[in-house]
């Protein structure tokens, strides 16, 4: 721990560790001063004049270096000016006074001029009832404006920043919260100043506007209504709204949500959700959120929900009774022996992945994880484990990224690591195209895709960066699906985790593998034992098959083909698919916003959600179905408690041993403190009450011998001449069906494309902009070009997702 | 065209006087050589300078718009600045630019119907003692008029239109 | 006498290289690279007792000694910036007598370990700029700046850098934002330059007058240049004399001239023959001096005495007022200006300078009130001691002393 040091604040005797600053140490011992521009997340910068207080020091003999006593007591020489307790560190036998009269005059002159110019909209403003502004002008506001009215600036107050942000100029008080936010911590500098003096404007220059898939954050950390997100402005008050926690469905690092809910006449007095927000969770995702996770939320309540069971009767489908849709499926699994397949995806919880997996072990059926991903197995026995925290990394600490772009991919791991990265860790970035993160990386490698394997390899030989990897004290490794397919990343995350074996960097804290996963809960999945199929139609072809949480027949045609000679299909989801139309019995599942349950993230934790809203008609949740359907099948699971299951499942999967629904409510004290009435620290965010979540063991952890299979060397299929390597990448926003709903994200997701090096783009005669046909293995379709330059010339980038069915490198013809 | 297309010689040598890792730092040497032809910087050129100095659109438009000698909207070829602050306004500045807008037929902030000169007033420009002064600011940088007369503007004006560019 | 600084009066054609080479030019560079460790230079500008020019006075030699050894590059930064109203004395220094001013970047330079200095010109010395470029490379071509000077290892580079149009640049850690390509705005201080300066390393900025004083101190000893001046103010100094004088510009005086010589003596009086009514003796951001005796005029023109009569001398931009000027139209002047250069960082300055505008303008166009004037006074006093740098504290400092000293003009612009 960092050494502490006593001051006096307010006559109160307080400890705080050093370096701190002086409203932070008032803010940990109970002292609230006001602020606007401070932030504990950034750096100081003394500018909003918020926080002035009267500081002390005690005087020091020149030659001794002792406090110089007055009456027995350290003679302590006062400030002739106000000092902001924001910029000012805490020193030993300091004393602060925040209530002097000075103080308060101090205070009260700042909260004055930056009233001058607020519109005090606070009726009208969606900020209102949750604003420090406002807050702090009921208690010490002038009832009285002496600044007239007319001389008041009057400036736009519905200025659209992107499709995502708006702002309102008269309300903002140039704080610079959220352009520092911008710059400093999401590394995205789209937001700035213009002007000067009094016209000081926050503006957007970048196209899109607010180009940043963080901008969320800002109206959470703007201390007025100036910025607020498209989604929920004018949508609701604050104070109409209850809280309930959750955690982010759309990518593996499981960010921890409060999701605001309200009755709301517009549907029909049912209670929904009116916006998600972030809570706390310092070792998952601080204080922050992604855009993604902030506003695709909507598919919960869209209108293609399914409410009640189905079966197909004469070739269509019909509403059916719980009991005989179950029953049917049973019957045909039981029917299929062997030829029965569970395909589920991880968007189930950990207790609907287990009743599944469970299943299948039961009956002699088989559990594939719908992904284009491998090497959970992997994860599971090298990976991160208890005390893992991306917040706490530093010097000493090496983070090597392969074959991901995580800006696009785990947003919030992005953020987290190039912070750590800041704070000294080595980063060391291996990819075959550039990404965003490359800027912070102290070693950037590019490979040739197919030559992802070697460049791991690589690693442990002698050079700059093998010395670097070898020295350093921990070490994580991610590894992502960027050009990858099921056998590549398998490949890949052999080759990983046999470097963490080799240099012993597993089974403790803050080192192993982690994949970064294509859904939110892929690691649970794997925890179970579902394993990964690469060629998906030929093990589904002629089957009896349980479709749990995905769409394939969207995704690829060929899977549809396959589908179409399946014996009998059984699909469980949450909305209407093109996968569910072709069905032979539709089971509604509840989605996560209605129900309880737990997710792994990538990093290995195992963190609850919380039930929000009513369910939907007869939707039940996909545990309990399962279960359902078992029964007829003469095999018992548990599907009425989920906590229930938890403890099953506690016992029978190692990782989970020792854990249960009460130890993953716990929660640790946490700075910053955002939980206050003042609400000055954290914005908006919530506090975390309901859980921080638990990791899980590894097999390095629990002690067992750790074998790593043989790493098959994979490589990149060869295009024949007129043919381009098409590889396989993953965006943040894509056609996937948790996103699409979501209509704000139709401009941010945009049309299938296909990215080219310039000089390939020239060669072929085409250009930006420009829509080309994309034809391989049997399946074409258009999009749009784009340019690339930092991807070799013999490539072309399709997005996954986005109206192709592409999962590995694979040659394609372009015209 | 961009800035290092036309400008290969200049921008080398701007970007050679700060050290590599700071090249952000060229930013405003690289702003005054984007606005020399058309006395303003386009959306186009804003986002040239951000490509060269590495730095975000709106970084640059962030400086743009902070400092006063940059400009983002065309108005006329020379701007005259003229002084009116407080030691220029006690030796007659602000009559000379009263005068001044008479001659000329605009008000302080407009620009000749010819597009020749758009007429500012100024804070100190550092030429107190000379006053009445003002300069100009246009294609070829920024000179210093001192001890001015309504005359010897007018002079200057008749000069600028019909040479197009600035005298001696 | 003959002058240290405005050498240009003395000796025609000074600012080519030959002729101030002749004149002794750079012998003290030379001799401080070749013969001197650079603590001994620092000291010999220590005991001279020299100040910073650029306004606040701070004492030269000390600011050097602070440089940070422990954190490598350090930098030299000359503050050209010059924008205070009433002041143009560097000017004057850059473009008549620029290879003193250079030479003392380089002994600065060399005294605090840098090998790089960058010159910050305010945006309007466009050609100023290009003047020194061209004095720096023939500088370079001559040997006294580049690669292992004088046969030693010590290298020097100095370059140009413009600004575009801030006033508030002058500021050091403003200025230094600037050049690294940022807005103009000021930093949290602590720390301050010496310890976190340009790109976050020791930085010694100073003023292009201050930086003017050094070749010659070395040249002729600190004992030389104490005892030019007064006790707490050594030297010579550049009063640029501005307002309503019949005579104008830069006077190179020692320390301890009076208001009236600077005026009488050598500005030849007030214009019309009116009398003096108040004094700014550092530009816009001065305190008015009320001039009702013969006292104050007679008061010597040190850091200490001005004090005496409640002022600053600040940068010694001494604008003079006569009785046929209103105050009120002065700090309506002098509000525009802060006004229009506050930076909008803290809010202090921001607002206030803005609600003072708003105020001002009411009451010099006969529309305020008493209560106005009263509130203007409350205003500026409630942004005393608040604001993050000096602009939004200077921006006070006539509205309170006019107010306080000249209340009769506020009283009659209200009421007329
Ligand atoms: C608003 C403001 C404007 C300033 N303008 C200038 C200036 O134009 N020139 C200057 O040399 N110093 C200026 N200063 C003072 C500088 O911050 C700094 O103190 C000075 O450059 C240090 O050099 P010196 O020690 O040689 O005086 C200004 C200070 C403030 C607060
Ligand atoms: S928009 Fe909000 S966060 Fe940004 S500067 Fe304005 S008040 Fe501060
Ligand atoms: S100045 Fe301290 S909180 Fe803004």
């Amino acid at each position: 721990m960092s050494k502490q040091v006593t001051l006096t604040i307010d006559g109160k005797q307080i400890t705080a560790p050093e370096g701190m600053y002086v409203a932070d140490a008032a803010k940990l011992a109970g002292i609230d001063i006001p602020v606007f521009c401070h932030h504990p997340k950034l750096e100081p910068v003394g500018m909003c004049r918020m926080c002035l207080v009267e500081i002390g020091r005690p005087v020091r003999d020149r030659a001794t270096g002792q406090f110089v006593m007055e009456n027995g007591a350290p003679k302590i020489q006062f400030m002739p000016k106000l000092e902001t307790a924001c910029t000012n560190k805490v020193e030993d036998g300091m004393v602060v006074m925040t209530q002097s009269n000075k103080a308060v005059e101090g205070q009260r002159g700042t909260l004055e001029f930056l009233l001058t110019s607020h519109p005090l909209d606070c009726p009208i403003c969606d900020k209102g009832g949750e604003c420090p502004l406002q807050n702090l002008t009921m208690a010490h506001g002038p009832g009285k404006s002496r600044f007239l009215y007319d001389e008041k600036i009057h400036l736009d107050k519905m200025v659209p920043l992107g499709e995502l942000i708006w702002l309102d100029r008269e309300r903002c008080i140039q704080c610079a919260r959220c352009i520092r936010f911008q710059s400093d911590i999401a590394g995205d500098s789209v937001i700035g100043f213009d002007e000067r003096g009094r016209s000081t404007q926050i503006v957007s220059f970048s196209d899109p506007g607010f180009d940043s898939v963080f901008s969320g954050n800002t109206s959470d950390i703007c201390p007025v209504g100036a910025l607020t997100t498209a989604d929920f402005r004018f949508g609701a008050r604050p104070w109409e709204l209850d809280a309930q926690a959750s955690i982010c469905t759309q990518c593996p690092v499981g960010c921890n949500t409060t999701l605001n809910t309200r009755r709301e006449a517009k549907s029909g007095g049912d209670i929904v959700v009116k916006r998600v927000m972030p809570r706390q969770n310092e070792e998952v995702n601080e204080i922050w959120l992604c855009d993604k996770g902030r506003f695709a939320y909507h598919y919960a309540e869209s209108r293609k929900r399914l409410a009640k069971p189905q079966i197909r009767k004469d070739d269509k489908l019909v509403r059916a009774s719980w009991d005989a849709a179950t029953k049917l499926a049973a019957e045909n699994f039981q029917k299929a022996k062997k030829n029965f397949v569970i395909l589920a995806s991880g968007r189930l919880s950990n207790e609907d992945l287990f009743n599944l997996k469970s299943l299948a072990d039961h009956s002699d059926g088989k559990a594939y994880l719908y992904s284009d991903m491998a090497g959970g197995d992997l994860t599971s026995l090298v990976g991160v484990s208890e005390g893992t925290n991306f917040g706490k990394m530093g010097a000493g600490t090496a983070i090597v990224v392969i074959a991901s772009d995580l800006y696009q991919e785990a947003p919030i791991w992005y953020l987290r690591i190039k912070q750590a990265a800041a704070r000294g860790a080595t980063l060391i970035v291996l990819n075959a195209r550039e990404t965003k993160l490359d800027k912070y990386a102290s070693f950037v490698v590019r490979y040739a895709y197919g030559d992802e394997v070697k460049s791991v390899n690589d690693l442990s030989k002698k050079s700059k960066i093998g010395d670097a990897v070898m020295k350093a004290e921990n070490l994580v490794v991610l590894f992502g699906s960027d050009g990858l397919g099921v056998s590549g990343t398998a490949s890949v995350a052999s080759a990983c985790a046999k470097l963490l074996q080799e240099t012993e960097h597993i089974g403790k804290p803050n080192n192993g593998l982690i994949g970064v996963w294509q859904r939110a809960n892929d690691q649970g999945a794997f925890e179970m034992g579902f394993e990964v199929e690469e060629d998906l139609s030929k093990a589904l072809k002629g089957k009896a098959v349980y479709i749990v949480g995905a769409d394939p027949v969207t995704d690829d045609p060929k899977l549809a083909k396959a589908l179409e000679g399946a014996e009998f299909v059984a699909v469980q989801d949450v909305i209407e698919t093109a996968t569910t139309e072709i069905a032979d019995v539709v089971l509604p599942a509840q989605a996560f916003t209605e129900r309880e349950g737990t997710f792994t993230s990538g990093e290995r934790r195992v963190q609850r959600f919380y039930p929000a809203v009513p369910v939907t008609g007869d939707a039940k949740p996909d545990f309990s179905i399962t279960s359902q359907i078992a029964r007829h099948m003469g095999i018992v699971l548990e599907g009425t408690s989920i906590s229930a299951v938890f403890d099953i499942l506690s016992v029978s999967v190692k990782s989970f041993e020792g854990l249960n629904y009460a130890r993953l409510a716990e929660v640790k004290e946490q700075w910053p403190i955002v939980g206050r009435s003042d609400l000055y620290y954290g914005g908006t965010t919530y506090e975390n009450k309901q859980g921080m979540g638990a990791h899980l063991s590894t097999a390095a952890t629990r002690g067992e011998k750790v074998s790593i299979p043989k790493v098959q060397r994979e490589a990149a299929p060869r295009p024949k001449e007129n043919e381009l390597l098409a590889i396989p990448v993953t965006r943040l926003y894509d056609r996937g069906t948790t996103i699409l709903p979501a209509e704000l994200l139709h401009e941010r997701i945009g049309e299938a494309s296909i990215s080219l090096h310039p000089d390939a783009a020239k060669e072929m005669g085409v250009e930006a902009g420009q829509t080309v046909n994309v034809s391989f293995n049997g399946v074409s379709g258009e999009a749009v070009v784009k340019l690339d330059e930092t991807i070799s010339v013999g490539v072309a980038l399709i997005p996954r997702s986005m109206g192709f069915a592409i999962h590995e490198p694979i040659p394609a013809k372009v015209k | 065209m961009s800035l290092a297309k036309k400008y290969p010689k200049e921008v080398k040598q701007i970007l050679s006087k700060y050290p590599p890792e700071h090249k952000r730092s060229a930013v405003m040497p690289l702003l005054y050589l984007a606005q020399r032809e058309e006395g303003y910087i386009s959306k186009a050129a804003m986002q040239d300078v951000a490509g060269i100095v590495d730095i975000t659109e709106t970084d640059v438009a962030a400086i743009v718009g902070f400092y006063t000698l940059y400009h983002d909207k065309k108005e006329g070829k020379y701007r005259m600045q003229v002084c009116t602050d407080l030691p220029c306004a006690l030796r007659g500045a602000e009559q000379f630019m009263d005068n001044l807008c008479a001659n000329l037929g605009i008000k302080v902030g407009e620009t000749t119907p010819d597009g020749m000169i758009t007429l500012e007033a100024v804070t100190c420009l550092a030429a107190c003692d000379k006053a009445p002064m003002f300069q100009t600011q246009g294609p070829d940088g920024i000179k210093y008029y001192e001890n001015m007369t309504v005359d010897k503007t007018m002079e200057l004006v008749e000069a600028l239109k019909k040479s197009g560019t600035e005298v001696k | 006498m003959e002058h240290i600084l405005l050498r240009h009066r003395d000796i025609p054609d000074i600012n080519t290289i030959n002729v101030y080479k002749k004149s002794g030019g750079f012998a003290a560079f030379k001799n401080a690279v070749t013969k001197m460790k650079p603590g001994e230079v620092t000291e010999v500008v220590k005991n001279s007792g020299l100040r910073g020019r650029g306004g606040a006075g701070f004492p030269t030699g000390m600011k050097w000694a602070f440089i940070d050894n422990k954190n490598w590059p350090h930098y030299v930064v000359a503050n050209a910036d010059e924008s205070e109203p009433g002041t143009f004395k560097d000017r004057e220094i850059m473009e008549g007598n620029p290879f003193q001013f250079l030479e003392g970047v380089a002994i600065a330079s060399y005294a605090v370990g840098a090998n790089v200095a960058y010159i910050y010109l305010r945006g309007e010395f466009w050609q100023v700029a290009a003047f020194l470029d061209e004095k720096i490379s023939e500088m370079e071509k001559a040997g006294f700046l580049g690669e292992k000077l004088f046969g030693t290892d010590y290298s020097l580079k100095i370059y140009t850098h413009l600004g575009a149009g801030a006033y508030i640049c002058g500021e050091e850690t403003a200025l230094l934002e600037s050049i690294e390509g940022k807005r103009g705005q000021p930093r949290v201080r602590p720390p301050f330059p010496p310890s976190y300066g340009l790109y976050g390393k020791p930085t010694i900025v100073n003023n292009v007058e201050t930086l003017t004083n050094v070749p010659l101190i070395l040249a002729n000893g600190a004992d030389w240049y104490k005892s030019m001046g007064t006790a707490d103010s050594a030297g010579v100094k550049i009063f640029s004399l501005s307002g309503r004088v019949r005579k104008p510009g830069n006077y190179e005086l020692p320390f301890g001239t009076t208001f009236r010589d600077l005026i009488y003596k050598y500005g030849g009086g007030v214009q019309d023959s009116r009398s003096v009514k108040a004094i700014m003796p550092a530009g816009a951001s001065s305190s008015l001096i009320l001039v009702d005796d013969d006292k104050v005029l007679d008061t010597p023109m040190d850091y200490a005495s001005v004090r005496t009569i409640g002022g600053d001398l600040g940068s010694a931009s001494v604008i003079v007022i006569d009785d046929t000027v209103s105050i009120d139209w002065v700090i309506n002047k002098t509000i525009h200006f802060f006004r229009h250069e506050s930076c909008g960082k803290c809010t202090t300055c921001r607002e206030g300078t803005y609600w003072m505008s708003h105020l001002t303008e009411r009451i010099h166009e006969g529309k305020g009130s008493t209560a106005d004037v009263d509130l203007l006074l409350n205003v500026a006093k409630q942004m005393q001691g608040k604001c993050l740098c000096a602009l939004g504290e200077f921006s006070t400092m006539a509205v309170v002393t006019g107010i306080e000293r000249f209340r009769k003009d506020f009283d009659k612009a209200v009421k007329a």
